[in-house]
């Protein structure tokens, strides 16, 4: 079994790194894009074949260590 | 006194830190950071500068989770003292030893320069040597150094003056100009609740010497020196 783990900054953590990215895309003449918020994501291979064990699992890892609550947010997508 | 500084992979202000301890007149060690247990009668602990597990996933984020950290738990809990500077406050912030957390700095740029700090308060064992509302010169080098805290955190920390240090200019003025990363409200360092840890951004260590420019950083050492010769 595999997970992704997607970790994105909480509406209203202001973003300077996608912000950057925005005003590149500007000027690169990249049209239509109102907005960028940069984010991560962890392909995770699972060493159980129980779905519920690997849930916990993967919401373990998502709160002890790959996102820090505080200012961020996580998915979990059990594929 | 006696200190334990942390070494972690990665770290590389521990040998500066080491010096201006023992300058001080503390003693003063190196502890791995596979180390479960503080060497016996470990009075500080300082978490040293650097770029721990070279700032993968979040600049501290594994650091603050590596096994010397629960000794470093405990002994802060047992109202042991604390210091961490630089990487070493970003590793407090990821462990849960201080609320909010380094962001990137606001304006992308590593910044590596001296800088004021103005002294918030002058009652701890980190800046009894100080005076309340003293500027005093010493230097940044960081990424990530924007201080970030959610906005009831951020109430308490100013509520209950655990602010320790704000960005400011030689004058000890706050200024938009002086806080180059963009932090909340200037943070430079603040305090836990109990005031026995502290986390900063600048670098104390770097200015303890005539030699090198200034010796504004000597003061901190010193109290936490003199903290321990009165408790003692």
């Amino acid at each position: 079994m595999k997970a992704r783990v997607t970790v994105t900054l909480k509406n209203g953590v202001l973003d300077p790194q996608g912000k950057a990215i925005e005003g590149a895309l500007k000027s690169l003449g990249v049209e239509g894009i109102a907005g960028v918020r940069q984010g991560k994501v962890f392909d995770i291979e699972l060493g159980t074949a129980d779905k519920a064990q690997a849930e916990a699992a993967l919401k373990a890892a998502c709160e002890k260590l790959l996102a820090n609550t505080v200012i961020e947010n996580y998915r979990v997508e059990l594929t | 006194m006696k200190s334990a500084v942390i070494v972690f992979p990665g770290s590389n202000r521990e040998g500066d830190v080491l010096r201006a301890l023992k300058s001080a007149g503390s003693q003063a060690e190196k502890v791995w950071h596979a180390e479960t247990e503080l060497p016996k009668g470990t009075d500080l602990v300082v978490l040293p500068g650097g770029f721990s597990y070279g700032d993968y996933l979040r600049c501290g984020a594994i650091a603050g989770r590596a096994t010397v950290m629960d000794a470093v738990r405990a002994h802060a809990a047992r109202g042991g003292l604390v210091l961490g500077i630089c990487n070493g406050f970003q590793i407090l912030c990821e462990s849960g030893l201080l609320p909010g957390i380094l962001m990137r700095n606001a304006n992308l740029k590593f910044i590596c320069h001296r800088q004021f700090l103005r002294v918030e308060r002058n009652d701890t064992a980190f800046t009894k040597a100080y005076a309340k509302g003293q500027a005093i010169d010493v230097c940044v080098a960081h990424g990530e150094g924007n201080y970030t805290a959610d906005e009831e955190t951020l109430k308490r920390l100013e509520g209950e003056g655990l602010v320790a240090f704000r960005y400011s200019d030689a004058q000890g003025h706050i200024t938009q100009d002086a806080n180059r990363n963009g932090s909340m409200n200037s943070i430079a360092g603040i305090y836990s609740d109990k005031l026995n840890v502290l986390g900063m951004m600048p670098h104390p260590e770097n200015l303890i010497e005539d030699l090198v420019g200034g010796t504004d950083g000597r003061g901190l050492f010193e109290s936490l020196v003199s903290s321990f010769a009165r408790a003692a």
